[in-house]
């Protein structure tokens, strides 16, 4: 299912390194989708860093998750030009047409759907983003056809 | 190179990709191939063109006729008649919203006749993946400059450029290099902040996906001035396409030897990594951002020592935004005597703003320091759409506030957008996001949305901050419920400013702004709230949706959109909301084709 196991994956990166810890953890989720328990201690070990301090650098960033995520992940932008725009009643008809809450994932695994502060595409607001497409000045009717993109 | 006599410009641009301009680019590869027009015609995919509300988009030169808004069907229509036909296809062109004129020229667009391109002169025209394109627009000409001064010379020409950190403080960059340069231990360090985090701000998102190359050659003369050998591009990983590009620019200038060891044969040693932020809008913040570089939580710490003293590693430190650096080239260039001749006495060159909300022409915008707001929202911006009023602007993000629209007309026609004048007004310019408010904005669920962003994204660490913003979220909270008290808004004033005056850094410090800013130009709103009105319509919990007798036809798409079946109704005969069922999404009234569906305040 993955292409490389975690050891694979820490090969490149210096070993005692706690500086690595950033784009170690990046490298890993991109792979996994998410940093398993298993894989945070053996990130631990190669790069000197205790597993509770591990833990404290991924609470403490918005990028990292430690449940797996849905097979797409949907970025619905609140910033600020999205927000005068109204992308707040957006939230509902995503929540209604994936019947997850915002922060979840469907129970089928398919979609994560999550809120984020600003993607920086304001002169297109409201903006969504899902994976690495971005839909820009999106409307309340274009929701259902933009998932029935996503298999 | 070879020469062509048609070069079309396609924007390949965060903005433009979302609205489809890929398919525009592969399209028009494809017709140009089909009609044999490859010879002579060149279709370059470049960085952003600034004006992103127009994408996609494609600009034919030399003519520099722009096509905008374009449809894949478009392509082969402006192939036929204009590249073959020899005709301007007059439907694709622009169409002035506030004129109603065509205008076929991209140079004759009101939105661009009053900008200046110094620092964003390269975005849009030259291809950012293709060092060679910035060789041939001149780029590492400054560089090669630069290494026949003295590292002293190269810091006293920026300083007579008199130019300033871009990143929103503003502090004098001459004079932090010299910092730097001042200092004797050993390794020194450069990073490039662009973790971008406010939200309404996409001006480092564009410069490094549209002209990376230009804050790299930045970096390698700041390097050379000041001694360092090692740098970092700190990159927010929400901006995917402006790390991607930034890394295969430092690529390609290693492989040309503008990067590693010896540079230019001059001695210079200086390379550069790319680090991804993960997301902590507080890493913005210089320290924060180190400490993220280092492998740690993006906890802020008490300066001094500021970074030329400690900063990576304990080591000396420089840290410049992302349009600085990029300006850097640009300065070398053009003489620090003829940059510093751009803007006023106080700032001198050009502020990169990003417009936006309820605007007519939404985009990236470069104009001289000392430009007045309301050229930037009239002239340029083409005002608010939809005939609406406008309200107010937003300026600085969550560390700004609003200024209102009397400064605009009245006593601040001399508002200036430069550093001083800003201040002065309550709201910093911080990075520079604009947004462009109108009528249709409650400016109480504005300040409400801001500090909910920084409560959020405070980082923890000092009191003032994390549990002040909280209290003023929660006084917030019950003021748009309609529950709060003339007493709430004396209190809030004061946990502003004691946030203010008391928290660690840069975020607590700017976080009460917002509030500060409105309660100071438009306390009416939040007494109105007090009384249980939200006159721009905005807030929830006191406003209630009806349906217009005269107006609805009956045609039920409301009473199918309701989620709550709170409509009810018969067919070509008025539909009825129940009230006390309606959950106020919003749905039915965006639904409604007639725009028979109407909201009301205070009728409780």
């Amino acid at each position: 299912m993955h292409s490389k196991t975690i050891t694979e994956i820490l090969v490149p990166f210096p070993r005692d390194e706690p500086s690595a810890l950033i784009p170690v953890l990046q490298a890993v989720q991109s792979e996994y989708g998410y940093l398993s328990e298993n894989n945070i201690y053996a990130i631990s070990d190669h790069l000197n860093v205790p597993s509770s301090k591990i833990y404290g650098v991924t609470t403490f960033y918005a990028q990292f998750r430690l449940k797996p995520l849905g097979r797409h992940v949907i970025n619905l932008c609140q910033g600020t030009a999205c927000h005068v725009k109204g992308s707040e009643k957006l939230i509902p008809v995503f929540e209604q047409e994936l019947k997850c809450k915002a922060g979840e994932t469907t129970k089928d695994g398919k979609f994560t759907f999550n809120l984020v502060a600003c993607l920086g595409a304001c002169a297109l607001s409201p903006v969504v983003n899902i994976d690495s497409d971005f839909y820009g000045n999106i409307k309340i009717a274009d929701i259902k056809k933009i998932l029935r993109k996503y298999d | 190179m070879k020469k062509y006599e048609i070069e079309i410009i396609v924007c390949c641009s965060t903005g433009c990709i979302s609205l489809g301009g890929q398919e525009i680019y592969d399209e028009l590869v494809r017709c140009i191939k089909e009609y044999n027009l490859d010879t002579n015609v060149k279709v370059k995919p470049t960085g952003c063109h600034g004006f992103c509300q127009t994408g996609p988009r494609l600009l034919i030169n030399p003519e520099g006729v722009l096509y905008v808004y374009l449809k894949k069907s478009d392509v082969k229509t402006i192939v036929e008649q204009h590249l073959i036909g020899g005709k301007i296809v007059e439907k694709l062109t622009y169409k002035d919203p506030v004129t109603k004129k065509t205008v076929q020229k991209r140079d004759d667009i009101n939105f661009y006749k009053h900008q200046v391109s110094i620092t964003t002169n390269n975005c849009g025209k030259i291809n950012p993946e293709d060092i060679n394109d910035y060789l041939a627009v001149g780029g590492y000409e400054s560089l090669k400059k630069v290494l026949t001064m003295e590292p002293e010379q190269v810091i006293q020409e920026i300083k007579t450029s008199r130019l300033r950190g871009k990143g929103g403080a503003g502090f004098p960059t001459g004079l932090k290099w010299s910092f730097l340069a001042q200092e004797t231990s050993t390794p020194k360090y450069l990073i490039c902040n662009g973790d971008e985090g406010d939200p309404g701000a996409f001006m480092d998102r564009t410069i490094m996906e549209s002209d990376p190359q230009s804050i790299v050659e930045g970096m390698i003369i700041g390097a050379y001035a000041t001694g360092a050998t090692s740098g970092f591009v700190y990159v927010r990983a929400e901006k995917p396409l402006a790390a991607s590009r930034i890394a295969i620019a430092i690529e390609q200038a290693r492989k040309h030897g503008y990067l590693g060891s010896n540079i230019l044969n001059s001695g210079l040693n200086f390379d550069i990594q790319v680090r991804k932020g993960a997301g902590a809008f507080v890493c913005g913040e210089e320290t924060a951002l180190m400490s993220s570089i280092l492998g740690n939580r993006g906890s802020p710490r008490p300066r001094p020592p500021y970074p030329a003293k400690s900063g990576l590693w304990g080591k000396p430190t420089n840290i410049n935004n992302v349009k600085t650096w990029a300006t850097i080239p640009k300065i070398i260039d053009m003489s620090a005597e003829n940059y510093a001749k751009i803007g006023t006495a106080d700032s001198s060159g050009t502020a990169i703003l990003c417009l936006s909300g309820n605007i007519n022409n939404a985009g990236l915008i470069e104009i001289p320091m000392g430009t007045t707001i309301r050229t930037v929202v009239y002239d340029i911006g083409g005002g608010c759409p939809n005939g609406k009023k406008f309200k107010a602007i937003q300026i600085g993000g969550p560390s700004g506030g609003c200024i209102p629209e009397q400064y605009l007309d009245v006593k601040m026609i001399d508002t200036q957008i430069d550093f001083k004048s800003i201040t002065t007004l309550g709201a910093i310019m911080g990075s520079g996001g604009l947004i462009v408010l109108d009528e249709s904005t409650c400016l109480v669920d504005m300040a409400h949305y801001f500090i909910k962003f920084t409560q959020n994204e405070s980082c923890g660490k000092c009191v003032p901050c994390r549990i002040g913003t909280r209290k003023m979220l929660h006084i917030l909270d019950k003021i748009i419920m309609g529950q709060g008290s003339y007493e709430d808004l004396d209190e809030l004033e004061s946990l502003a400013y004691t946030i203010k005056n008391a928290s660690l850094c840069g975020l607590g410090q700017t976080a009460p702004n917002p509030i500060i800013s409105t309660l100071k130009y438009f306390r009416d709103e939040y007494e109105a709230h007090i009384k249980g009105i939200c006159p721009a319509l905005v807030c929830k919990n006191l406003i209630t949706y009806h349906i217009s007798a005269e107006m609805c036809v009956g045609c039920g798409i409301c009473a199918k959109n309701c989620s709550v079946n709170a409509i009810t109704g018969e067919l070509k005969k008025t539909f009825q909301i129940d009230t006390n069922l309606c959950i106020k999404c919003g749905l039915c009234f965006s639904a409604c084709p007639k725009n028979a569906i109407y909201k009301k305040t205070g009728g409780k």
